[in-house]
């Protein structure tokens, strides 16, 4: 159990540790943003905001900072509570940290609190409050009919036109809307509406079924889903101070890598199909099935589903299993690096690749943005180096970073991290640690708060857990990286032809199930 | 272009020969379970409990909803006599929700479509695919046989960007209320004679999101559905399988193993 440090208003808790509720810092919703946005200044990072009803009808709210070069979250929280009838409100982070853009907004529409001064206020998901009380822009409508209805930010002119894509796209991808405002090819501006794949899926990480509750946590990014178990089971298993193997350990980060590795190919492979190199399309494509099939080997499913679970993992790798899959990542090793070798060296894809949607190294911190998208900014992050846990503690990944910030190092960093994921699978595969694989994880905590972070292939995912008096699980929160991503997709595509916008938006990858939930 | 070249002789032929040749999946795969009932210890419900989705019924003989099943283990590790038990047979498609309810291993594969419908649809089949509430695992599962693994256009199947040049759509996801509109509107975009596959547990039952107040807990009656696909997600050779059966192109159907 982490205790504040004296004269310091946040607590310090580590990954892997629990702290009681009670002695995380109150701070007065007046000062709560000052306070906040104070660690910006200090060159932290926004991690989590997020609210909790309390029973009097007040709401909690709680603030993780990283500090990725100590590996220190720092927590503290404010209590709302209603007064003369007055809707709950205080000054709002955002206009001093526009990392709390996304997190400020979901405050609003899920308990109607007022963050006073949101620049940008307007809704996240589409949904109603959960006392049914107004959201500050007004109640919940379930009877309109799409959440692209609403009046998007418009650029008048003579020769300003529009265009409104989705939700229902013209790929097989998820669902949502983007609205451009453009002076002929280029454009001005984006708006991305959100919100059609809102399935309601945080109060089901708390379903009496602990099997649903971690297959929910599985399914909130469905190609993300051994990076979010992760996240989740490290949540619950410092909840429960419950110490899982190293063999354990090693084989979640051999799914977590493998995960890394269908994803990043994948990536690469359709950024090549956008523009138009199609044998690097076509093999990416079949090789990014490759590392599926390594997954299904391991667990009977493409997407780790079923394998992690709170206390280790339920399919041990034996060691014929270990060297059967080393053998065939050995012979996919060559073939991978020789198809993105070819693919780097193609004039006609660095020609569309290189300063296309450019971000700053600045915009990428302001704004907060994770995984290879903000280290293609230059920003250092990545969970797996900052916030060591499991077989990370062991195997020390190094930051793969590029400065330009644009298509091009967005590629290039998962260039590198296939590259380096390989050599970590291969190392690892061909020496894994002996041990138990699995063990209840034991009674919670009462009355504590834990979390788990997770670089998942787009970059970190957090869970924080909760529990009552009875240890029982109070309150899951889970936050998906393209919470703090999709912004930066925004921005990145101003200035740019609005042709450039598939190429832009695949070099993001964002999920929309993670950010509707 | 001379490395092109290179490296496109490198990788060589790699389109699999299915349907000629059937796939061997490891040994690991969840596919169709296989229910005796007769194993079951007597009042023993421990499998139903378990189960995340309470697709196992055990009053009246233990039963099974295809629809509602997840693939995942909680049934078979809380069933030591193994009354439940994976097969690794991939072949999951229905043409009707009740026909989903296992009672032995036995499950009626999904027919070819209507000859009204197969004589204007069998021969070039164009989807729309509708994510509406997935994870994105149904839909990167069904991305997969567009590539040269897989290759689906042999098959005179085809993912097109507009409904109103689709014969069908396939839907994905357990139908969130933000969704269900876009995705009436673009079954009625569609032009008539139309097919409805369902794909994935979600979009047959709601899934993991069954029961949420967000969500249509899957198709339901919203559209009239022709053909469901199992699994979460599916796996590709199932979701082929289905496609294949529906338009009558898997060779000798009834008993491809």
């Amino acid at each position: 159990m982490r205790t504040p440090v004296n004269g310091c208003d946040w607590l310090t808790v580590r990954q892997g540790e629990r702290a009681d509720i009670d002695s995380v810092p109150r701070v007065e919703p007046d000062a709560f943003a000052e306070h906040v946005a104070a660690a910006r200044g200090r060159g932290e990072r926004l991690a989590q905001l997020f609210g909790r009803r309390m029973p009097d009808g007040g709401v909690v709210l709680h603030a993780f900072v990283a500090d990725d070069r100590e590996g220190t979250m720092k927590v503290c929280r404010s209590e709302l509570r209603r007064s003369d009838g007055r809707p709950l409100q205080y000054p709002s982070v955002t206009g001093r940290w526009p990392a709390a853009q996304a997190f400020e907004r979901e405050i609003a529409e899920q308990y109607g609190v007022h963050p006073i001064g949101h620049p940008w206020l307007k809704p996240l998901r589409y949904h109603a409050t959960d006392d049914g009380s107004p959201a500050p822009w007004g109640a919940f409508d379930p009877n309109k009919p799409i959440p692209g209805d609403y009046p998007f930010y418009r650029v008048d002119g003579d020769e300003v036109h529009e265009v409104a894509v989705g939700p229902v796209h013209a790929g097989i991808i998820e669902p949502g809307h983007f609205r451009f405002q453009c002076h002929g090819e280029e454009v001005l501006h984006l708006e991305i509406a959100l919100g059609y794949q809102h399935r309601g899926a945080e109060p089901l990480l708390l379903h009496r079924n602990a099997t649903r509750s971690a297959i929910v946590a599985e399914t909130l990014a469905g190609d993300a889903s051994v990076g979010h178990a992760l996240a989740y089971c490290t949540a619950l298993e410092s909840l429960a101070g419950a110490a899982v193997g190293v063999r354990a350990h090693a084989i979640r980060g051999i799914a977590l890598e493998l995960e890394r590795l269908a994803n990043h190919v994948g990536d690469l492979g359709a950024l090549c199909n956008d523009v138009a190199f199609l044998p690097g399309a076509s093999f990416l494509g079949r090789l990014r099935g490759e590392f599926l099939n390594l997954t299904l080997e391991i667990c009977g499913n493409r997407f780790g589903r079923n394998l992690l679970r709170p206390g280790g993992v339920l399919f041990d790798i034996p060691p014929e299993m270990a060297d059967g899959l080393h053998s065939r990542l050995d012979r996919l090793q060559p073939e991978v690096v020789r198809v993105l070798d070819m693919m780097f060296e193609q004039s006609s894809v660095l020609a569309r690749f290189e300063g296309t949607g450019v971000l700053s190294q600045e915009q990428s911190e302001e704004i907060g943005l994770v995984g290879p998208v903000a280290r293609a900014s230059g920003c250092m992050r990545d969970v797996r180096h900052d916030f060591p846990h499991g077989v990370f503690q062991f195997s020390h990944l190094p930051v793969a970073t590029e400065t330009t910030g644009d298509v091009y190092a967005r590629a290039a960093v998962r260039w590198l991290e296939v590259q380096r994921s390989m050599e970590f699978l291969l190392e690892l595969l061909g020496n894994l640690p002996s041990g138990r694989t699995f063990a209840a994880p034991g009674p919670l905590c009462p009355n504590a708060v834990a979390f788990g972070l997770s670089e998942t292939w787009r970059g970190e995912a957090m869970h924080v857990a909760f529990t009552d008096d009875a240890g029982k699980l109070a309150f899951v929160k889970a936050k998906d990286p393209s919470l703090h991503n999709w912004f930066g997709l925004a921005l990145a595509l101003r200035g740019v032809p609005i042709s450039d916008f598939p190429l832009c938006n695949k070099s993001f990858n964002l999920s929309y199930a993670g950010h509707d939930l | 272009m001379l490395q092109i070249l290179r490296t496109r002789l490198n990788q060589g032929h790699r389109t699999t020969k299915f349907p000629l040749e059937l796939p061997v999946l490891p040994q690991r795969f969840r596919g169709r379970p296989e229910i005796d009932g007769t194993k079951c210890p007597e009042g023993c419900r421990e499998c139903a409990d378990a189960c995340p989705t309470e697709a196992i019924a055990v009053s009246g003989g233990l039963s099974l909803d295809l629809g509602k099943c997840l693939f995942c283990t909680a049934c078979v590790d809380a069933c030591p006599p193994g009354a439940i038990q994976y097969t690794t047979d991939y072949r999951l498609a229905v043409n009707r929700r009740k026909d989903m309810v296992l009672s032995t291993g036995d499950l009626k594969l999904a027919e070819r479509m209507r000859d009204d419908l197969h004589r204007i649809l069998g021969r070039a089949l164009r989807l729309r695919e509708v994510c509406a509430g997935s994870c994105n695992a149904c839909d990167l599962d069904t991305n997969v046989l567009n590539t040269v693994g897989w290759d689906l256009s042999r098959f005179g199947i085809q993912f097109v960007a507009s409904p109103r040049h689709a014969d069908g759509l396939l839907v994905t996801g357990a139908i969130p209320r933000n969704m269900r509109h876009a995705l009436i509107e673009t079954y009625e975009a569609v032009p008539a004679p139309k097919v409805v596959i369902a794909l994935g547990a979600c979009a047959i039952s709601g899934g993991p999101f069954a029961g949420s107040p967000e969500v249509n807990n899957g198709l339901g009656d919203l559209l009239p559905v022709d053909l469901y696909i199992p699994g979460c997600p599916p796996h590709p050779v199932t979701i082929l399988d289905g496609l294949l059966r529906l338009i009558g192109k898997m060779p000798s159907a009834g008993d491809a193993r």
